[in-house]
């Protein structure tokens, strides 16, 4: 894991020393403890800037529509899904792009490490190949980074780059089999009452700020419909009804799309986890077309496609 | 103004005193943060934390708020009239604010209360509350207040304000109504001469203890369009995702959005928070946007904290160094970075 970095600023040196891309996607080292900046290198001799760690939990596929240069970007498994799913949706070309790939471990969860300092200052975090040594005021704590890793990556199968022009690193073994929808099936299992329950509880704290809609790579509509005004299908409020409505309408947005990245949970500030309204139409995607999102630059999306050997009946 | 020791164990006491005439609000525990409560049986108060997540400022500018109601039914004599939606303003305690947010009011205070214009229900409800600040023994390592004109300590905008002392809490009364509730709280006794050496030392060591520092000196005189124009807005712009955390949770910002939802033939007035982060924010009737790319909202952000404000209120810059937007921007956008090179430029 230490190495990447290493590795990745050299790729990138040599890639803008060729002119071989215009500008590198990547990480810088954040101000603060457990944070990175995603950051944008046009020139060779700023390529120091580029930084690495299991604190990159921005998808980076999220900026890449609208840049019209040829691009260098940096990819784990799940940036790299991203990436083509914006290819299928034509939101960037496959010529455009220049892709580093990053062989994953998984990427800590910030508020895993923040809660092991019990209510103290984080001051500083060392990072070794498997452990996190964290020091604050008055304590010092190493613990496995693999005990505190995101939710989604805890049961990722695609932690390598799935399409990639380079690696920045060997390749990692894949896990096998992970139960992702342990929590989803619990869900599936209420009733409706207890499921509208359950959501409007795991929603209650949305300031509706849109961290989760504007750091998702899905999310590039030129108007998000919760922003159109003529007609406005949405309140502006904080009233249950309208954030409920946000949520629900921008996960089905998704299905079918969506990489469980965890991008997402990691962006809201508010600690909600909205993974839990994805996962489920994932899981409907896999269990109803056998899809998972972002494997191929070739396949549609489920939810753009027609065969006319579909087995349900009312599409014919 | 008086001086008051009231002792941990007395706390509990004086925020039941205080609840027979006045509505307590308070820094509660909730999951990983903590966020100002209306202390009641079922909320209990909690002191140990460095701030809150989200501002006070929702108590005194709600996220959103039904200002007036109104009727579309022809049939009515009073169809197309607005009708100011009843409020209550009952007397008020905030109880624990931080320095930071407190100076925040005030700061948020000239734009909706200024001889120009009044904001009924800010106004009403600055009235009704009472400050009670907690001062900050430990200050967080982003906290900058130092820098920007406030303190751990600062007293600006508070009634009351308590010093954390050993075991014990040092109540300065710093207004007429931070007399009152002390009265109305009842508790404690006066201060000795020791307890407030004591005070005045906490109060240094906390302030020498802020090791996080902004440079503010030249932006006052620095050419606004030159820092318009300055080349690093790119970059600065770069990883923002405009989303609204940091002008949600800043306790300075004040923009707001003021929207008619309508059902059938009733209507409300609604006012809710707006961010400049946002593309509807400047959006034109016309289609026009005048803010239509991501480095101009993220500009007029700093540039509204840190250039407009100050040429236009002279009274310092529209930070007061909390800290919230930078620790939770999902992509690190750190103001103090913005600070350095808006006054280094």
């Amino acid at each position: 894991m230490n190495t990447y970095g290493e590795k990745i600023r050299e790729i990138a040196t040599k890639l803008l020393e060729e002119k071989a891309v215009d500008l590198i996607i990547g990480f810088k080292k954040g101000t603060l403890p457990l944070m990175t900046e995603p950051v944008i290198i046009k020139e060779p001799e700023k390529t120091d800037q580029l930084y690495w760690s299991s604190f990159c939990p921005i998808n980076l596929a999220n900026y890449l529509p609208k840049i019209k240069e040829k691009i260098g970007i940096i990819a784990k498994g799940c940036d790299s899904r991203n990436i083509a799913v914006h290819i299928v949706e034509n939101q960037i070309q496959r010529e455009q792009l220049y892709i580093i790939g990053v062989p994953c471990t998984g990427m800590v969860d910030r508020r895993k490490i923040q809660s092991l300092a019990a209510g103290k200052e984080l001051t500083e975090v060392i990072e070794s190949d498997e452990e996190l040594t964290i020091k604050g005021n008055g304590f010092e704590k190493t613990v496995k980074k693999i005990d505190y890793l995101q939710d989604n990556c805890i049961t990722c199968m695609h932690r390598n780059p799935v399409l990639y022009d380079e690696m920045a690193g060997e390749m990692v073994e894949e896990r096998k089999d992970p139960d992702p929808y342990e929590d989803v099936r619990e869900i599936e299992a209420m009733g409706p009452d207890e499921k509208w329950d359950f959501f409007s509880n795991l929603i209650k704290d949305c300031i509706r700020c849109y961290a989760c809609r504007n750091v998702c790579p899905l999310c590039y509509c030129p108007t998000c419909f919760v922003d159109e005004s003529d007609p406005q299908w949405v309140g502006k409020s904080i009233d249950p009804t309208d954030t409920m409505t946000f949520h629900f309408l921008r996960a089905f947005h998704c299905a079918g799309r969506c990489t469980d990245c965890g991008a997402c949970q990691q962006a809201c500030p508010m600690d909600i986890n909205v993974r839990l309204f994805t996962r489920k139409l994932n899981k409907d995607a896999m269990e109803l077309y056998g899809c998972e999102a972002g494997l191929s630059i070739e396949e549609r999306p489920p939810l753009d496609t027609y065969r006319p050997d579909d087995y349900d009946q009312f599409i014919k | 103004m008086s001086d008051t020791v009231i002792t941990r164990e007395e706390i509990g006491q004086f925020i039941k005193a205080m609840q027979q005439g006045y509505e307590v609000f308070g820094p509660v525990k909730e999951g990983a943060c903590h966020t100002f409560k209306r202390l009641t049986g079922e909320e209990t108060l909690d002191l140990n934390f460095t701030n809150t997540r989200l501002s006070p400022k929702s108590l005194l500018f709600p996220q959103s708020e039904r200002l007036f109601e109104f009727t579309l039914d022809e049939a009515s004599e009073e169809a197309h009239i607005l009708k100011e939606t009843p409020k209550e303003f009952p007397p008020a305690v905030l109880f624990g604010i931080r320095p930071c947010d407190a100076k925040a009011l005030r700061l948020v205070n000239v734009n909706f209360d200024n001889p120009e214009f009044k904001d009924l229900w800010w106004t009403k409800r600055m009235e009704s509350m009472t400050f009670i600040g907690l001062g900050c023994n430990n200050p967080g390592s982003t906290c900058f207040c130092t820098s920007v004109g406030g303190g751990p300590f600062h007293e600006e905008g508070l009634d009351v304000l308590l010093f954390d002392v050993d075991d014990h809490y040092l109540a300065k009364a710093l207004t007429d109504k931070g007399e009152r509730i002390l009265g109305q709280g009842n508790v404690g006794e006066a201060a000795d001469e020791e307890t407030r050496k004591k005070a005045d030392a906490l109060k240094k060591e906390a302030e020498d203890m802020v090791n996080s520092y902004v440079p503010t000196d030249k932006l006052r005189d620095k050419d606004v369009l030159e820092l318009f124009d300055a080349p690093f807005w790119d970059d600065v712009a770069f990883a923002c995702i405009n989303c609204g955390t940091c002008t949600y949770l800043c306790p300075t910002c004040w923009c707001f959005d003021i929207q008619d939802e309508v059902q059938k033939t009733q209507g409300d007035r609604i006012r809710n928070w707006d961010s400049c982060m946002f593309p509807l924010f400047t959006l034109h009737a016309s289609g026009y946007n005048p803010r239509s790319d991501k480095v101009q909202r993220v500009r007029q952000r700093f540039m509204h904290k840190l250039k407009y404000y100050v040429d236009k209120y002279g009274n310092g810059v529209a930070c007061v160094g909390c800290g919230r937007c930078l620790n939770y921007c999902p992509v690190n956008i750190d103001i103090r970075e913005v600070f350095k090179l808006m006054n280094e430029l």
